[in-house]
């Protein structure tokens, strides 16, 4: 068991034929995540490094039986695609693509809130949203769906959730002894298709799972959110870091989301959260991995 | 990205939006023109990107042509410190000549994303002109809040609310639904992600105006926004963190003297954190992004030396889609082209690790290597204080 991805996840990759996706679906493969073929409109019929390529999403869907897509569609095009996959039934959308427009993911939200709704009149499974600006998600030994190293990863109970894409490595570097269940990173825009309870309660219903850790930084609320959630709804531990806790004011920390405005959203404020709501927060990035061998006894 | 006050209200005036009518000028006869021109009686105000202008002495009523002019003459060049300036404060190079109107009224109206909803809120209150997260501190019943579908845009009865709420009646609660209904659009047409008038205006004369406004726009929608782009003020940005973006580097520059370069934001704003821990300080965040090349890596190399405060380099990278052997050659060779003036601790980690290691032993350059976060840390911070 994992959450989300496994051996069974059929994945196609939109924009399989540039750089990125090319780059990044031969590794998938590599993995052994089951690639079933790619999208780029007009590039139908052909075949991109082994993998068929079709020209849109509900045809790579039907005759490819894809449930998941990886989106690597630069950034003015990527919440067409989502959207696009969301119309085509696909329950897994990845998006890795950065530097989306928030009014364009508002657009891509309020469709595929519409489009669940239908999905979930007519019986079909709604889809889920993972990013956009994120690195992914890998239940290791199954599937990887992204970009991350997927040599660092082992199969183990720890459920990892993350806002920052390289964070989410270190905490799977630092936990290589114990190993993940599945590690997800949701990415650092300021509306996530995922977010933090979304995870956490997949990793509390997910019988593989028998520790979390969650990865956020400063910006928004969604780590306070995420700390109630825990307090009412999560019995297994709950390991925490919060990045940014010397960054000024003000000032957009490289993710769209990562920025204190107002005074809110501080990395104190989202410590205290956290710690109120039983969770061990660790002050050191680099803690994070000791921190869940001792409260696994492991 | 932020503009100039003059700047929002050009854009503003765009949509219909009502506003002052105004001058931006660069000298005291430019100034004195202008407010002929508007009637005599105006108000001089500095553009710098930051509020509390007022009480750092950039905004001043002058009675006539000849005061507008001296005011000018007094603030083009001067350097205005502002609780939003930091204690170095900005060079006013601008100011914007504006009709002096009669204030009934001074009001609030903002429009920002709401995170936790998804949605932009339009906040209002009646309390304008001091700084809306005061109101919130002090009376947060003070602020009425209506999130707004985007997709939609404002309905009817949501302007009315807003109009309730800054509790205006008659023809200014009209003007005011208008209002509301213009800036809406302008916000989301332009993709804003602030827009602030505070205070919004209300005259004698019972119109409802923009009396300042401050616009911010996000960053990831200014390609379908060349006009936008083009109102950039270079000026008013680090002379650092400019250079740095043209490599599409993302550096902030911080107080300390511990230089960092880092692949991925989290992982950037952690290792100021645990350099902050181990007893030191950050002198910058510099993301080197996802997929940098050797000449990325030169290139911050480049821009963290820049700075004089800094005493030792950490390069911590933990390598996705970024390669590790790429980045040790992106060393070793900004290495040998720029010299190596202050001790630098690598630590790597992911994708062709091993490579990368090899190439940095074998290059003979004095690099300091680390193993984990917590070590480097340690190792750069004991640099940095010459241990």
């Amino acid at each position: 068991m994992a959450i989300w991805a496994d051996k069974n996840t059929k994945v196609i990759v939109q924009g399989i034929t540039g750089r990125e996706g090319t780059f990044h679906a031969i590794q998938c493969r590599d993995y052994g995540t089951q690639v079933v073929g790619g999208v780029t409109p007009g590039k139908g019929g052909t075949t991109h490094e082994g993998f068929p390529v079709f020209n849109s999403v509900r045809e790579a869907r039907e005759k490819a039986g894809a449930s998941c897509s990886l989106i690597f569609v630069p950034p003015p095009f990527a919440a067409d695609a989502v959207m696009e996959s969301a119309d085509a039934g696909v329950e897994l959308i990845v998006c890795i693509t950065e530097g989306i427009p928030v009014n364009d993911m508002m657009r891509a939200h309020d469709f595929l809130k519409k489009s669940n709704a239908r999905a979930v009149a007519e019986g079909r499974s709604p889809s889920r949203l993972i990013g956009p600006n994120c690195p992914g998600i890998i239940t290791p030994g199954q599937a990887k769906i992204g970009i991350m190293p997927g040599h660092i990863h082992s199969p183990g109970p720890v459920g990892i959730v993350s806002r920052s894409g390289t964070l989410t490595y270190e905490a799977v570097g630092q936990t290589r002894h114990i190993g993940q269940s599945t590690a997800v990173g949701i990415g650092g825009d300021p509306l996530p298709g995922t977010n933090f309870i979304d995870c956490l309660a997949a990793f509390q219903a997910d019988p593989a799972t028998e520790a979390i850790i969650m990865i956020g930084e400063i910006g928004g609320s969604a780590e306070e959110e995420g700390a109630a959630f825990v307090k009412a709804h999560v019995t297994k531990p709950v390991v925490a870091f919060i990045a940014g806790q010397t960054a000024p004011p003000g000032r957009r920390m490289g993710h769209a989301g990562a920025i204190i405005s107002g005074g809110k959203g501080t990395a104190a404020e989202k410590m205290a959260a956290l710690e109120a709501a039983g969770i061990h927060v660790v002050k050191a990035p680099s803690d994070m991995g000791k921190r869940v061998s001792e409260v696994m006894g492991r | 990205m932020k503009v100039h006050e003059y700047q929002a209200k050009e854009i503003l005036r765009r949509y219909g939006v009502p506003t002052p009518r105004g001058i931006v000028v660069d000298s005291p006869e430019d100034a004195r023109a202008a407010a002929k021109q508007l009637g005599g009686r105006v108000v001089v105000k500095a553009q710098i990107h930051a509020g509390g202008r007022g009480k750092g002495g950039g905004v001043k009523l002058a009675k006539d042509a000849d005061e507008a002019a001296d005011l000018t003459k007094k603030m083009i060049g001067m350097t205005l410190v502002t609780h939003q300036t930091g204690p170095e404060g900005r060079e006013v190079r601008k100011v914007l000549i504006e009709e002096a109107l009669n204030i009934d009224r001074e009001l609030y109206l903002g429009i920002t994303l709401d995170r936790r909803i998804g949605m932009p809120v339009v906040m209002a209150s009646q309390q304008g002109g001091m700084e809306i997260e005061e109101v919130a501190a002090r009376d947060p019943k003070a602020i009425h809040r209506e999130p707004i579908d985007a997709v939609l845009g404002v309905q009817g009865f949501q302007a009315r609310a807003v109009a309730n709420a800054l509790g205006l009646t008659g023809d200014a609660y009209k003007k005011c639904v208008d209002f509301m209904q213009k800036l809406m659009r302008a916000y989301i047409e332009t993709d804003a992600s602030l827009a602030e008038i505070n205070p919004l205006l209300l005259t004698k004369e019972g119109d409802v105006l923009a009396l300042d406004c401050k616009m911010n726009f996000d960053d990831n929608a200014l390609f379908r926004h060349k006009d936008i782009v083009e109102m950039r003020d270079l000026n008013e940005e680090d002379p650092l963190e400019v250079e740095a973006s043209k490599f599409g580097l993302n550096y902030i520059k911080l107080d300390g003297n511990v230089g960092c370069m880092v692949n991925g934001a989290g992982l950037a704003m952690a290792t100021m954190d645990i350099i902050k821990l181990a007893g030191g300080e950050p002198a910058n965040f510099l993301d080197v992004g996802g997929g940098a090349s050797a000449e990325q890596v030169k290139n911050a190399f480049r821009i963290i030396l820049s700075d004089k405060n800094v005493k030792a380099i950490l390069i911590n990278i933990f390598g996705g889609i970024m390669r590790g052997d790429r980045i040790a050659e992106g060393v070793v060779s900004a290495s040998r082209e720029i010299g190596l003036p202050v001790p630098v601790v690598v630590r790597l980690e992911g994708t062709n690790v091993e490579l990368g290691k090899e190439i940095l032993a074998k290059s003979g350059l004095p690099l300091i290597t680390a193993d984990g976060m917590g070590d480097a840390a340690a190792k750069v911070v004991a640099a940095a204080q010459g241990k």
